[in-house]
């Protein structure tokens, strides 16, 4: 059975890649691409949700191809079924947006390249869970790389778009880079390169050497799951490719960072010494709060959208780090929670950030822009993708009765058994951990009353927000979707904290309990700290909001609801210049975090050529200082360059000093082996 | 205490508060009237508004869209939902399995987010201005909130309400350890940020651009305006339930009896009227901060936040 | 502490809003009859909205001693608002001048059923001095329905609750 869902969802991705390379330039291709792609999405899901309910692990081994380091080899456990099920629940939706959004693209550019490349880039998102020796994992995992890198960059006459490109390819060139330090560390003492192997090796390698591969394996993973300071490529990347493309970055393939992490730090390390909970906890916080402020000040959706996920894998980085400590402190039913916790948020995110991005293509599909300050209005111009996108701020800024709620709840909860600690370092860095995850809740509120409130409401502010119209049939398919999705996973909060936790307290091994969560109407925390039941609030929130409104209508006057023009302190008219823009809602967050931002401004004022008095336009310029860009990397990069011009030297031209290089190179070689005595 | 009377009280609860909470309103603005030599209107003067509002015209602007009038039950119903989590007269909580303090925090943060739409809706410029300052002040005052409630969560092992009134009751000489005085601290600050009160936000302005919380309402008009205003009183009973029945529990009551209710009633009023009073005082003695000093203001309760844990954390 | 002493020492000093002295029975005009359900409505708790059509802010200093200890209108139920949404009464002062007419008539569109207005001041009648000036409309009645006129140059705060508690038929006690 798990064979044959396998089968089919390779041959589905192979064929709809097959499918848009052949035919993409006709109607009925693309539509066999994409359906391609949701079929292979659909056994995905099916085959992870089969192991996840119980169904036995199974392996796949095909050792003939790409034999000599060691063959292709795949095994599905719960932590990669569990990647595998997400995989499948963002990719389905956004393959069938993809239909009417790439729409657009005909004519200028390659729509047979887009479809292959987006099956493609399923195929090996879908293979990295399964993956189960070192080849292959390389090999899924550099796949999604490239497949994503040609898809960021579709839109290529766009500048920024090559730009983005560039630091996308830099980046995962260097994760993988760290991945293969990493993982070439873990195998220096292992028979071979299987996961198996690895495993057996790390439990009995010296802790020195397994901090490094963890920390090469964090730098790894972390810039693929964008944590600060790695992060920056994803601001680039996520706004320049295709909205559908975005959501699957944004909610599949940063999570890929997240399980690179789990299995290599839990699955094949079995976890480390408290410093790697500690330093997790720290970048995941940090991620979090710097993630959620960039976040703020943004006018463009998309990139706003971007800056949300980088706080939110800070989010999820701080709970798997909680999971870490507590496992090193010897704390099995906190680190089980913990991890539990970190893994519902994963799930929820890739659904409200798929569904985010959906719904922001939508509106640029409409508006022809993504700056905010050129939308308004657009609640009654998109009667579908406004309460989709609301729907997706509610769950994301963390507000009952949706999803984003119960995974923060258990997040904040999670953290709390770590104060009882009797060391005070842990006991302060929780507490500080828990002020940042409190301060981002409110500020992501913040964040997103501004992308929802400036986009959908009052009055247009551009013509292309004037004259909006809702999207195709597949787009609206594809939110609706996702937001049913979203649903789901609040409504089913219990079944799939159940099967989180299944899954965390096997990460952890066999010392770990599975958190107790019975399936009842609430449940309660291991160590007993706190109670809740979902449940209650959906019903509570929906029911409360009904009861209301039928007494209000019972006691309030009979008048009928009367129109006017908003008051305005009797001003003849209203324009779309009165109202409140993007920059000026966050105006009052980046004056007291200054000290973050270092905002510098410029205003430029040009007078009628015959009168001072007279302003004729007035240009205002804010910008934010980069830090991380301004600091790191363009040191980083001139620190390269610099040595790239010095290397210049040895490119003589001349043939004899490229032989004596040669002939160097083979005695320095030579001499090596034989000090080392190797045959 | 068996389901059915657990829901009872749940109830009864819940009505009292809404009963109570105009009043409370009332009362601090009879307070700060006497406060000024002059009589002012009777307590019971927040009721007449209401019952006024509800029967007055509902004016709804031609750039709204259907949210603007969606919010004000979302407003409402998430600031009731909190009530019924809070311990208000009597603990084991009834309706303790169905959320912490937590939840109370969020469904807060909920009405907030809603009506902060509400007021970018019409697209006037002072909902705008008053939507972007209270998520401003609404954001940087949810840590505090957060930390200062884990203080004491702490201390009793449990972020349910109901818990950790019974600790504090079992436990009298806790209520003046230094985490609890610090925690409360904070937390009065954070009332008065997050329920729009002076020095934050003055209540009775006409200046709009001195408004916080009045901005995002000029528009409501009619019911929608007397449920908006409504759950802005809850929101003030809430706080102060937090901070009387939190800090000093005693009078709530542990079982089911007529006389324990009673007293427990009688005890909570008393404690609503004894913090309304101080609320008055502040409000009379002290001039509205200018809003880029709010942060300021914040930035110290989350520090006194951070000192209550630790206090909490240390004394253990 | 002091403060407190003061305000203890000082005590409550509203005086009672009576009826009007002998001579001044026609200072306030009832143009109409409030209808019944508007003065059960506003009787207990009335909110006025305050318009100055382009006065010269002798009655908004009356007005303004409305709200002090000594007047206190806050005792009959009567407080104000900062948006004409929020009101039931518009407090109409000034002779209407060209640039405040749209205005107003807008402050009175934008405010809710039932609603009253109250023009208090000669101008707002009879446009006082600025009669017949370029820059003025006419009195406040020829640009909304207006329910009670308050004479004086500037009517005394007495007189403004006077106009206003009349108008709602509450009683006058001395």
């Amino acid at each position: 059975m798990a064979a044959t869902l396998l089968a089919v969802m390779v041959g589905a991705y192979g064929a709809g890649a097959a499918a848009a390379l052949l035919g993409g330039g006709h109607p009925a291709g693309r539509a066999l691409s994409t359906a391609g792609a949701v079929a292979g999405a659909g056994a995905g899901l099916l085959l992870g949700s089969q192991v996840l309910a119980g169904g036995p692990v199974w392996t796949f081994a095909a050792p003939d191809v790409v034999g000599l380091a060691g063959g292709i080899l795949l095994r599905l456990d719960a932590l990669g079924a569990f990647f595998l099920v997400l995989v499948g629940m963002v990719a389905a939706p956004a393959a069938l947006y993809g239909v009417g959004y790439s729409t657009q693209y005909a004519g200028r550019y390659s729509l047979r390249g887009l479809g292959a490349a987006l099956n493609l880039f399923l195929l090996a998102t879908s293979l990295v869970p399964l993956a189960d020796n070192v080849v292959t994992f390389l090999l899924a995992w550099e796949g999604m790389s490239l497949a994503s890198y040609f898809l960021v960059l579709t839109d290529h006459d766009e500048p920024e778009t090559v730009g983005a490109g560039n630091w996308y390819l830099g980046m995962t060139q260097v994760g993988l880079a760290f991945l293969l330090a990493a993982f070439l560390g873990l195998g220096a003492a292992a028979p071979s390169l299987d996961f198996a192997d690895l495993r057996v090796a790390a439990a009995g390698s010296t802790g020195a050497a397994r901090g490094a591969v963890f920390a090469l394996a964090l730098v790894g993973f972390g810039s693929k799951a964008g944590l600060i300071p790695l992060h920056v490529w994803l601001p680039r990347a996520h706004p320049a490719a295709p909205s559908h493309v975005s959501a699957l970055m944004s909610g599949v393939m940063i999570k890929l960072g997240v399980y690179g992490l789990l299995r290599v730090g839990l699955d094949l390390l079995g976890g480390g010494p408290p410093w790697w909970g500690v330093l997790l906890i720290v970048l995941g916080a940090g991620s979090a709060v710097l993630g959620v402020l960039y976040a703020l000040m943004e006018d463009d959706i998309k990139r706003l959208l971007a800056y949300s996920s980088v706080e939110n894998v800070g989010m999820i980085i701080l709970g798997v780090g909680a999971g870490f400590l507590f496992q090193a402190l010897a704390m099995p039913g906190p680190a089980a929670l913990a991890l539990a916790a970190a893994l519902y948020h994963t799930l929820n995110h890739a659904a409200f950030k798929g569904l985010l991005f959906l719904a922001a293509g939508s509106v640029l599909h409409a508006t022809g822009t993504r700056n905010m300050n050129r939308h308004g209005g657009l609640i009654r111009r998109l009667p579908w993708t406004g309460p989709c996108f609301l729907l997706g701020a509610v769950a994301i800024a963390g507000l009952p009765p949706l999803n984003g709620f119960f995974s923060e709840w258990l997040l904040f909860q999670s953290l709390l058994p770590g104060i009882g600690v009797s060391s005070p370092v842990v006991a302060v860095l929780m507490v500080l951990a828990l002020g940042m995850l409190a301060l981002t809740a409110g500020l992501a509120a913040s964040a997103f009353a501004k992308a929802f409130g400036i986009t959908f409401l009052a009055l247009p502010r551009s013509a292309g927000a004037a004259e909006a119209h809702e999207s195709p049939l597949s787009m609206r398919v594809g939110m609706v979707g996702l937001a049913a999705a979203c649903v789901g996973l609040a409504l089913g909060a219990l079944p799939v904290l159940a099967t989180t936790g299944a899954v965390a307290a096997g990460l952890l091994g066999p010392s770990a309990e599975p958190p107790t969560f019975a399936l009842g109407l609430s449940f309660r925390t291991p160590a007993g700290l706190a109670r809740m039941s979902p449940a209650a609030v959906i019903v509570g929130l929906v029911g409360g909001v009904a009861l209301t409104w039928l007494v209000v209508r019972a006691l309030a006057s009979r008048r009928p609801l009367r129109f006017a023009d908003t008051w305005g302190c009797g001003r003849v008219g209203q324009s779309p210049r009165m109202e409140y823009t993007a920059t000026a809602y966050a105006e009052p967050l980046r004056r007291v975090f200054s000290a973050v931002y270092r905002p510098t401004e410029d205003v430029t004022v040009d007078h009628h050529p015959e009168s001072r008095y007279f302003v004729q336009s007035i240009a205002y310029r804010a910008s934010i200082l980069p830090w991380f860009e301004r600091y790191l990397y363009e040191p980083l990069l001139a620190w390269v360059a610099r040595g790239g011009r010095r290397a210049l030297a040895l490119q003589s031209g001349s043939v004899h000093a490229y032989l004596a290089y040669v002939v160097g190179a083979l005695v320095i070689l030579l001499g090596v082996l034989m000090v080392t005595g190797a045959p | 205490m068996s389901a059915a009377s657990g829901y009872a009280l749940a109830l009864g609860q819940a009505l009292l508060c809404l009963a109570l909470a105009p009043g409370l309103i009332g009362l601090i603005r009879w307070l700060k009237a006497r406060m000024q030599n002059r009589r002012g209107a009777p307590v019971w003067q927040p009721y007449l508004e209401l019952r006024k509002l509800l029967a007055k015209e509902t004016v709804v602007s031609t750039n709204a869209s259907w949210l603007f009038r969606f919010a004000p039950y979302v407003v409402f119903t998430s600031t009731l939902g909190v009530v019924l989590l809070l311990p208000v007269l009597a603990v084991p909580l009834p309706l303790g399995a169905a959320g912490d303090l937590l939840v109370a925090v969020y469904l807060l943060l909920l009405g907030t987010f809603f009506l902060a739409l509400a007021g970018l809706d019409p697209g006037s410029p002072f909902g705008g201005m008053g939507s972007s300052r209270e998520m401003t002040v609404a954001a940087l005052a949810e840590p505090t909130i957060a930390v200062a409630m884990f203080a004491l969560a702490l201390g009793a092992g449990s972020t349910n309400l109901g818990e950790i009134v019974a600790r504090a009751m079992a436990r009298p000489a806790e209520a003046v350890s230094p985490g609890y005085l610090l925690a409360f601290t904070a937390l009065f600050i954070v009332t008065l940020a997050e329920t729009g009160r002076l020095p934050v936000d003055n209540p009775a302005t006409h200046l709009e651009l001195t408004m916080i919380h009045e901005a995002m309402v000029l528009e409501y008009s009619g019911r929608y305006l007397a449920l908006v205003e409504w759950a802005a009183a809850l929101k003030l009973l809430v706080f102060f339930t937090l901070m009387a029945n939190l800090f000093v529990p005693w009078g709530v009551a542990v079982q089911l009896g007529a006389g324990a209710l009673l007293l427990a009633t009688l005890t909570y009023v008393a404690k609503l009227a004894a913090l309304a009073a101080v609320v008055a005082v502040f409000e009379t003695r002290m001039a509205k901060l200018r809003l880029f000093r709010v942060p300021e203001l914040l930035s110290v309760s989350f520090v006194l936040a951070l000192l209550a844990i630790t206090a909490s954390f240390l004394s253990r | 502490m002091l403060l407190f002493a003061k305000m203890l020492r000082v005590g409550l000093v509203s005086v009672p809003i009576g009826p009007p002295a002998p001579g001044e029975e026609d200072v306030v005009h009832l143009v109409r009859e409030v209808d019944a359900e508007s003065r059960r409505l506003f009787g207990r708790a009335l909110a006025i909205r305050e318009v100055d059509a382009g006065s010269c802010n002798g009655c908004e200093i009356e007005i303004a001693g409305l709200t002090g200890p000594v007047y206190d209108s806050e005792r009959f139920g009567i407080h104000f608002v900062a948006s004409p949404r929020h009101a039931d009464l518009l407090l109409v002062t000034g002779p209407v001048t060209r640039n405040m007419e749209v205005p107003l008539r807008k402050t009175y569109e934008a405010t809710p059923a039932p609603k009253l207005v109250v023009a208090v001041g000669d101008c707002a009648r009879t446009c006082g001095v600025f009669q017949g000036s370029y820059a003025v409309v006419g009195s406040v009645d020829r640009v909304v329905p207006v329910d009670v006129f308050v004479d004086g140059c500037p009517p005394e705060p007495a007189q403004i609750l006077r106009g206003i508690l009349t108008a709602l038929r509450r009683p006058l006690r001395a």
